[in-house]
């Protein structure tokens, strides 16, 4: 069986700068999969390329066996991949829970006619999208903002609520561009065992992050990028023996 | 309780069919009539085009080109060949509906000021050839549009008609028909926004790039949205032409695109109620300003910019905003 998520040799360019350059790993289904490295390494490039928001250079992107390079994101997002941004994308134009509701946006089959007609069908989905989002806000634990309108929300609700609407649409991997960014050490408990939740459902989870201790603790694989190659790749017993990372991140 | 129903979408619609049925009381005149029944068919339009700029996030310059090709397709097809009004709005609608799916899919990859100005190109090119085409459309001399027929049943402002034993006049029975097309289109729009194609729709002014990825092809909602706008306008010009009985080239010209995109923003993007309390504002004004007559357009900027500046969210929402802060400090001056 081939891997969830196939990257061969993966080059991304700015101008004369490679972001990304000769990246190859796999990440198997089911995995807690995290990318870390020091500031400036690549590592939210490499999720923009993953994701299809940035197109490649040089390499090749599979999803499923399905190479990515022609997909837009909702193309993505069809085939069960969604994400969560460094600095959060949240719709500040609608409530918590609308913001939830649209990553239920693939779930929902809706037609001009009962949309404008506000037929009995119509609001059956709606009302049972509504519900499935109050259960997700209430997995990812900002179940109290329901009808809050997102623009009133703190900085860490909001992150909580962006990964509530990743997984609304149901991925079968989802990507986690540091959630722990900003977050405190309680908030950074309780993101750690949210993550180990959404894993324990059986969503492959990859994880770009800064907080070492977070990434050692749930992550089956890392992958160690450092100005934008890799550095090293493995379990993290192995990472944490490598003298190439020690000596990156130690200087030496 | 009562925050329960300020928010309900069932209230405007309500509030709005009260003002609406009861505003008759107040106008005394044809002339009142019928500027109350031009603002209701602008209000519609402008109600349309908020669901393009207010909701969508996505600005049109060029829209009130849209209402003169529906307000031109009527006239020509019911005046030069004999069709009725009914099918002559509604094919105008499916055509102007297709033009600007044409159009729109290149020019609303466009953002920001590209896109103001693709549209307004748009704009332009429909004014300059309603303008040329003098042997269709009469050129800068306008053309006469005949009454509206509704299958066979005829609405004209020198009529005369009886409703559930009310005697009206042409001009009050055009008003209460204008009032509940109004109230369709309201209902209509709101039925739009506060569902799944809604949320996507917002979602594009949000962030684009989060209703990407979880899946929204934002480029389409931005046609859809965009043709939509369009066969509102197409449907207002048409009824506009046959109640004015006659139009020239300025119901698509660029002045009057500026009008509509103002009312947007005067009366509160994204608030349907806000644009239409924009819309009758804007059409009010210049009977106020009628002394300054050659500064109507200076004032029409300068209103725009006040209010970009003073009450960026615009009138209505300000306003509303100012109320339920100041109900906040009763209840908890009681408390």
């Amino acid at each position: 069986m081939s891997a969830l998520i196939e990257v061969k040799g993966l080059d991304k360019a700015f101008g004369g700068v490679h972001a990304v350059e000769g990246v190859s790993f796999a990440v198997e289904a089911g995995q807690v999969y995290s990318v870390i490295g020091p500031n400036g390494a690549g590592k939210t490039t490499l999720f923009n390329l993953i994701s299809g928001i940035y197109t490649p250079t040089k390499g090749e992107i599979r999803l499923n066996g399905e190479s990515t390079a022609k997909l837009e994101p909702n193309q993505l997002a069809e085939r069960g991949m969604c994400r969560t941004f460094q600095q959060m994308q949240i719709c500040m134009n609608m409530t918590a829970i609308e913001n939830v509701m649209l990553g239920r946006h693939l779930k929902l089959k809706s037609n001009l006619f009962s949309t404008l007609f506000r037929l009995p069908a119509l609001l059956r989905d709606e009302q049972s999208c509504r519900q499935r989002a109050a259960e997700l806000m209430e997995f990812v634990g900002c179940g109290e903002y329901l009808d809050t309108e997102a623009s009133a929300m703190s900085y860490g609700a909001l992150k909580r609520l962006e990964i509530a609407r990743a997984l609304a649409a149901e991925p079968k991997v989802i990507l986690l561009d540091e959630p722990a960014a900003g977050l405190n050490g309680t908030e950074t408990a309780s993101l750690e065992e949210l993550i180990r939740k959404i894993a324990d459902q059986g969503t492959t989870v990859m994880l770009v992050e800064h907080d070492m201790k977070l990434v050692m603790g749930i992550s089956d694989r890392l992958l160690v990028l450092n100005y934008g190659r890799v550095l090293a790749e493995g379990t993290p017993e192995e990472i944490r023996n490598n003298p190439d990372v020690i000596a990156a991140y130690l200087g030496g | 309780m009562v925050n329960r129903f300020m928010q309900s979408r069932l209230r405007d619609l309500v509030f709005l069919a009260i003002i609406l049925f009861a505003l008759p009381a107040f106008l005394s005149n044809p002339f009142h009539y019928d500027l109350a029944t031009q603002m209701a068919i602008i209000a519609a339009t402008v109600v349309g085009l908020n669901l393009l700029v207010g909701f969508a996030g996505q600005i049109s310059l060029g829209h009130a080109g849209f209402f003169g090709l529906g307000a031109y397709f009527s006239g020509i097809m019911t005046g030069s060949y004999g069709w009725s009004s009914i099918p002559a709005l509604l094919v105008g609608a499916v055509l102007v509906g297709i033009i600007a799916w044409i159009v729109g899919r290149p020019i609303l990859r466009l953002k920001g000021h590209y896109l103001s100005m693709a549209t307004l190109a748009v704009g332009f090119i429909i004014a300059i050839i309603i303008n040329n085409e003098t042997w269709l459309t009469g050129g800068p001399d306008g053309m006469p549009v005949p009454s509206l027929d509704i299958f066979g049943w005829e609405l004209s402002p020198f009529g005369s008609y009886s409703l559930f034993g009310m005697e009206l006049d042409g001009n009050q029975a055009w008003y209460l028909f204008a009032a509940l097309v109004l109230l369709v289109a309201v209902w209509f729009a709101q039925n739009l926004i506060d569902s799944p194609i809604g949320r996507a729709l917002r979602s594009v002014h949000g962030s684009e790039v989060a209703a990407r990825v979880v899946g929204v092809n934002t480029a389409s909602y931005k046609s859809l949205v965009f043709v939509i706008s369009a066969i509102y306008a197409s449907l207002m010009g048409g009824l506009y032409a046959h109640f004015q009985g006659f139009i020239t080239p300025a119901v698509a010209a660029f002045d009057f695109s500026i009008v509509l995109i103002t009312m947007v923003v005067l009366g509160g993007m994204g608030s349907t109620m806000g644009v239409i309390l924009g819309a009758v504002v804007l059409k009010l004004l210049p009977q106020v300003l009628a002394d300054f007559q050659e500064l109507e357009t200076v004032m029409f900027g300068l209103i725009l910019m006040l209010t970009m500046i003073f009450m960026p969210k615009g009138l209505l929402p300000t306003i509303q905003m100012a109320v339920s802060k100041r109900m906040k400090k009763k209840a908890g001056g009681q408390a």
